[in-house]
């Protein structure tokens, strides 16, 4: 799985990097910095938590792209 | 602006133009009708689309995207599609668009509807700043003589939509026409299709729908006559800055930045050049032999983006104008990701201590870090414009980074500004 972050939703709230720090980082207004999209499989159970626990709903767990996407259709 | 009719012209798109608010006749006599057949077949789409891959025209709004990749795109997602002709704009620095608009509005709309019975959509919203009126009321009348054409013409519409930077950015786009804030949408997979509402919606720039209108009349093989092999064609360019005549020109693409600019009369010493908007890229004076197309631009690190070649004379503070177009642009964000609301006023303080101040090594490096730190943080580039922006300064400028650290704040510094902002207080767009 992949950590996806919608940052027009994102107010910065900081559940993630609490409860992720492995992968989410903050930056120095306190908004989420995605260190490591994919997640090991280990710290998917603390990838959920973390995504259950973002107010705004900004952080979602999406599967792996089967190919990287190009630009816009 | 005016239009520079010198070479190194190529006349294409602005061929046979006789003042604003040129009509059907002026145009039909100056390219002839567009062939269109009273029936529409399957087959003759496909041939539309074929001419414009083969063309190899790429989109001429900032991103030079191949224009026939969304056109197929659109086609298969199936009937019901939306156009949208983006003519917003937003970059304070380019006319160009502004210019087709109004004194060839209907080399546009031939492109257009051409594109619309192409891809099968029904409906085409001509997109324009709301403060454009005249241009809104010469698209109106435009419009109506076309109803004098001898096919059958999908629904055309203009819209007047706020003006603001980002409010071209193609998702900001249609969350505009479908009535919401015109702020961009987080896009997490952009080979995703874009949607207006329930309908599959196709946004392409003024000037790329012009160059279909003309590749559909003459043929790819025409268009692929000039220009860069990467982006054939011509392309318009909008000149500013230290000139004598800025304005709109027509120009292969390919051409030498010096032989462009050359054009508008630049002043003699000229220092650098900003190219592709205000969220481009510096090209320092010693770099200007480097051809106006993708790659040639490539090697110096720039990007075609909207045509814009912004020139600064060497008097000027190259620090101290990137201090004000990306203060300007931090007041441009549409205010929704954290990144560019706080990111961007920061880097323009920073900015501020390096064109004014005495900065110390560490007030650069954390100017360095910030931009790091905003590119690619955003739901649209625009962040990523103004690292891109500040970065080039940085090394272009570095002459005078030098001194100013020495010494403070140069000469140039205290001139009055050679890069025109919008003085509009920014817009904050953001639904409550």
């Amino acid at each position: 799985m992949r950590l996806q972050l919608d940052p027009s939703s994102c107010d910065g709230f900081g559940f993630c990097m609490g409860l992720l720090g492995e992968l989410v980082a903050g930056d120095e207004w306190g908004f989420p910095i995605i260190k490591e999209a994919n997640v090991p499989a280990e710290l998917e159970s603390y990838a959920r938590q973390a995504v259950k626990a973002c107010p705004r709903k900004a952080l979602q767990l999406v599967p792996e792209r089967a190919c990287a996407g190009g630009r816009p259709t | 602006m005016t239009i520079l009719d010198v070479r190194p012209s190529t006349t294409r798109l602005l061929y046979g133009l006789a003042g604003a608010g040129a009509d059907l006749t002026t145009h039909l006599a100056a390219h002839g009708p567009l062939p269109v057949p009273s029936q529409l077949s399957p087959r003759w789409q496909e041939a539309v689309l074929y001419e414009v891959e083969s063309s190899g025209l790429t989109g001429r709004g900032g991103a030079g995207f191949p224009a026939y990749r969304k056109m197929r795109a659109a086609r298969r997602s199936g009937p019901g599609a939306v156009l949208l002709v983006n003519a917003m704009e937003g970059e304070p620095a380019s006319g160009k668009d502004d210019y087709l608009l109004s004194f060839a509005p209907h080399l546009v709309l031939d492109g257009a509807e051409l594109v619309a019975m192409a891809v099968g959509a029904a409906r085409v919203v001509i997109c324009v700043p709301a403060e454009r009126r005249a241009q809104i009321a010469g698209l109106q009348r435009a419009l109506g003589q076309r109803l004098s054409l001898p096919y059958e013409r999908p629904n055309c519409e203009v819209k007047a939509l706020p003006g603001h930077y980002v409010g071209g950015e193609e998702s900001a786009l249609i969350a505009a026409v479908a009535g919401k804030a015109s702020v961009p949408q987080f896009r997490p997979d952009k080979s995703v299709g874009l949607r207006l509402g329930r309908q599959p919606a196709l946004v392409h720039n003024a000037e790329t729908l012009a160059h279909v209108a003309l590749i559909w009349r003459h043929g790819a093989h025409w268009f692929r006559q000039v220009g860069a092999p990467e982006a054939p064609g011509t392309s318009l360019v909008t000149i500013s800055g230290a000139v004598r005549h800025p304005g709109i020109l027509e120009v292969a693409t390919g051409l030498p930045l010096h032989d462009i600019i050359a054009a508008a009369r630049p002043v003699p010493d000229v220092q650098a050049v900003l190219v592709g908007g205000y969220g481009g890229t510096w090209v320092s004076a010693r770099n200007l032999s480097a051809p106006f197309g993708p790659q040639g631009l490539k090697a110096v690190g720039a990007a075609m983006g909207a045509g814009v070649l912004f020139v600064l004379p060497s008097a000027s503070c190259g620090l101290s104008e990137t201090e004000r177009i990306a203060r300007y642009l931090a007041g441009e964000s549409a205010g929704q990701c954290g990144p560019c609301l706080f990111g961007l006023p920061a880097i323009a303080d920073d900015l501020a201590l390096v064109a004014r101040g005495q900065p110390q090594p560490k007030d650069l490096e954390r100017l360095r870090a910030r931009c790091g730190l905003v590119a690619g943080r955003g739901a649209c580039g625009h962040p990523d414009g103004v690292a891109r922006l500040v970065k080039s300064a940085l090394a272009v400028f570095d002459a005078d980074v030098a001194y100013h650290m020495q010494h403070g704040p140069c000469p140039g510094s205290r001139l009055p500004a050679t890069a025109r902002v919008p003085s509009r207080a920014s817009r904050k767009v953001k639904a409550a």
